[in-house]
């Protein structure tokens, strides 16, 4: 089946996955073979749902977040996503900052890898400094968000064990179920429940359980739309703290395909160069 | 002088936008343009009345940072950043600079890339978090903060050429800046005023011989490593008792011609940074007068505990010890200090980030506490209150003129 496309790819890069983590991790199979433990179909799924994203070369969008407490007040941050697919290696991905306006300017850059841990710059315009910061905390707040870096940047499918758990109807589709478990003890989930449909693999929803396995999030997947008449893209991301009542409402505007970009725009002298 | 620099980036800003004039199409070159900036109101308090006559026990004053970034659908841009500060109580902080007025351009030839920044520009090199030891293309804004090392704008030609190899960057600069001092009324200063109107170059070219600078830096693996080499007037004055027109005593500034190697490294492993800066440099007078050859050094390390006790705080811990060869005939504190600080950020939405450290002297009992507090008060604005406490100043220490000038700062700022 869609298993033969598979290639050694492991990672997706930081804003591929928050593109498509969802999207990448439980890829249902339309034939499961008869003999196939669940844990052979959910890995499957997700070999699957990576082939797919293969291939796309780069792309920008911009991401919108509104983050709301308890009491329902808002604030606002707003940013600019460049990736550029990578052959031999994760992919590069630049985020800049365009709000709050005291961090305007400010860039991250990462160097996603299969193997190793991620590079990551930080550019902070105000001393003109570039700075080389630590890629382990995967369970941090993204940006003050209920969003965690390692919800927004990619993961290696080895870097999880899968289960296949049913299908079932989600909305007008059918969905598989897929639970996957992180190896990196560094994860701060002890799993993640994933609905993806049987047609296009598309992620719906996901539900992350803390290592305490108490169900701390629960993200819902919206607005699909379909770029280069391959890649899915969800335009509306919502995530909800059930622990805390926050959420964060992720919606990604004017994505662009096929653009310039080039690996010298993903150096740390090109990391200067953005505004 | 900052308008006389903005007067000389003129004729160049006004070739750049009418050669698209010319050529027909300037709608269809410039693709983005945007202004930016920020505003900033700040009140210092000295508790201590100070050392030294005249010096006021507070500063005030408004900070305005506007920028204007232009760019043509090539990616060629032009960034233009000046800088102004009104101090109610010192006439010598209030000051005009111009940090950016830059053209960039860029692009690819056999598969290395280039790049040419053009005008006035600031440029950053360095790892360590106590002190900027070889970022020295840039001079010293000192009247801004008495540590934190914010740099003056610097006309310069800045070629970049870069591959997989790493990064080659050279600097050729010219029209030197001299350090920025308190005024008599400004507190943070020596004794005596310096007096910015007699500047003296050892080079007979003055503040215009021309200076380079050459860099290589490269990324591999967890290793981002620096080296440089610089040649040209030196960013560190040598302060020489004199009188004024008034017959007063001041500090006349005197620039050596200097040539300095300088190496930056920091190794970045799971939750541990380890950072070394270090530099040897000739041509420079020590405290005494008497030219020597010396080396410095800056090296430490820094490890983040992430989310601290159950919250999604980190918690940083940095460790930084500051070496000059020169012992106490060092001409900056930093000749055998230990730097200890610890950083809280709270990941919260307003960002709160919260900054304390001690600079500690081995050699005498000198010792620096601050205490810095970030936060946004909204999408626009922020608030920061720094404290600084200057304890057990050691007469023999060159920052005993100061001895008096703890302080503590709050800022208002609006960012556009």
């Amino acid at each position: 089946m869609g298993f033969t496309r598979l290639t050694a790819r492991s990672r997706v890069s930081f804003p591929a996955h928050a593109l498509c983590v969802f999207i990448c991790i439980f890829l249902v199979t339309p034939a499961h073979s008869e003999t196939a433990t669940p844990e052979d179909i959910g890995l499957n799924i997700a070999r699957d749902a990576r082939a797919r994203e293969e291939g796309f070369g780069n792309f920008t969008a911009q991401q919108a977040m509104v983050l709301r407490n308890r009491h329902g007040q808002e604030s606002r941050r707003q940013l600019r996503v460049k990736v550029l697919e990578a052959q031999e290696d994760g992919d590069k991905s630049l985020f800049v900052f365009d709000e709050p306006r005291d961090v305007r300017g400010t860039a991250l850059l990462v160097h996603a890898h299969r193997e190793s841990a991620d590079d990551q710059w930080l550019y902070l315009p105000a001393l003109k400094r570039v700075k080389r910061i630590s890629s382990s905390n995967r369970s941090g707040s993204f940006m003050g968000s209920e969003f965690a870096y390692e919800d927004m940047t990619a993961q290696a499918v080895e870097k999880f064990s899968y289960r296949y758990l049913r299908d079932e109807p989600c909305g007008d589709l059918t969905c598989s179920v897929t639970e996957r478990l992180p190896t990196d003890k560094k994860s701060g989930y002890s799993r993640q429940v994933v609905w993806r449909d049987r047609d296009e693999l598309r992620a719906w929803k996901v539900e992350y359980y803390d290592r305490k396995d108490a169900h701390l999030k629960t993200l819902t997947l919206e607005n699909y739309e379909q770029h280069l008449d391959r890649y899915w893209r969800a335009g509306v991301m919502t995530m909800v703290n059930h622990l805390t009542g926050k959420s964060t409402v992720l919606t990604w505007t004017d994505y662009r395909f096929g653009t310039d970009l080039q690996a010298r725009d993903f150096t740390k002298t090109g990391l200067k160069r953005v505004r | 002088m900052p308008i006389r620099m903005i007067l000389r980036c003129v004729p160049l800003a006004a070739a750049w936008i009418l050669a698209p004039v010319f050529s027909g199409n300037v709608v269809a070159q410039i693709e983005t343009g945007e202004i930016s900036g920020r505003l900033s109101v700040e009140g210092r308090w000295f508790p201590k009345t100070g050392a030294h006559s005249g010096q006021r026990a507070h500063g005030s004053g408004i900070v305005a940072e506007p920028k204007l970034y232009v760019e043509d659908v090539r990616g060629r841009s032009f960034t233009l950043a000046p800088f102004f500060r009104f101090d109610a109580g010192d006439k010598r902080r209030t000051h005009v600079d111009l940090r950016e007025a830059c053209f960039l351009f860029f692009g690819e030839v056999r598969n290395q890339e280039w790049e040419v920044r053009l005008g006035v520009d600031r440029v950053f090199w360095g790892v360590t978090e106590s002190r900027r030891l070889v970022n020295i293309v840039n001079q010293i804004d000192l009247v801004e903060h008495p540590y934190k090392e914010p740099t003056l704008g610097q006309p310069m030609v800045h070629l970049t050429l870069s591959g997989d190899w790493g990064a080659v960057e050279m600097f050729g600069m010219t029209g030197h800046r001299p350090r920025t001092f308190p005024g008599r009324s400004g507190r943070l200063r020596f004794p005596l005023i310096v007096d910015n109107e007699r500047v003296s170059y050892e080079s007979d070219a003055g503040r215009w011989h021309p200076d380079v600078a050459v860099r290589y830096s490269r990324s591999a693996g967890n290793m981002d490593v620096g080296i440089s080499g610089f040649d040209g007037n030196s960013r560190d004055p040598l302060l020489l008792p004199d009188v004024d027109r008034k017959g007063l005593p001041v500090l006349l500034p005197q620039y050596e011609r200097i040539r300095q190697v300088g190496l930056d490294a920091q190794l970045t492993s799971g939750s541990w940074l380890f950072k070394i800066e270090a530099l040897g440099r000739a041509g420079a007078r020590d405290r005494r007068g008497v030219e020597v050859e010396y080396v410095a050094s800056t090296m430490g390390g820094e490890y983040t505990f992430y989310s601290v006790i159950g919250s999604a705080a980190d918690l940083s811990l940095i460790g930084e010890w500051n070496y000059d060869g020169r012992g106490r005939n060092a001409t900056n504190i930093f000749q055998n200090d230990l730097f200890l600080a610890a950083r809280l950020a709270f990941n919260d939405v307003r960002s709160t980030e919260a900054l304390g450290s001690m600079m500690d002297d081995f050699d005498t009992t000198t010792r620096v506490l601050t205490f810095e507090l970030n936060r946004r008060i909204s999408g626009r604005f922020s608030v920061r209150l720094e404290a600084i406490a200057l304890l057990d100043v050691d007469p023999a220490d060159l920052s005993y003129a100061s001895r008096r000038d703890s302080f503590v700062e709050l800022n208002l700022i609006y960012n556009h």
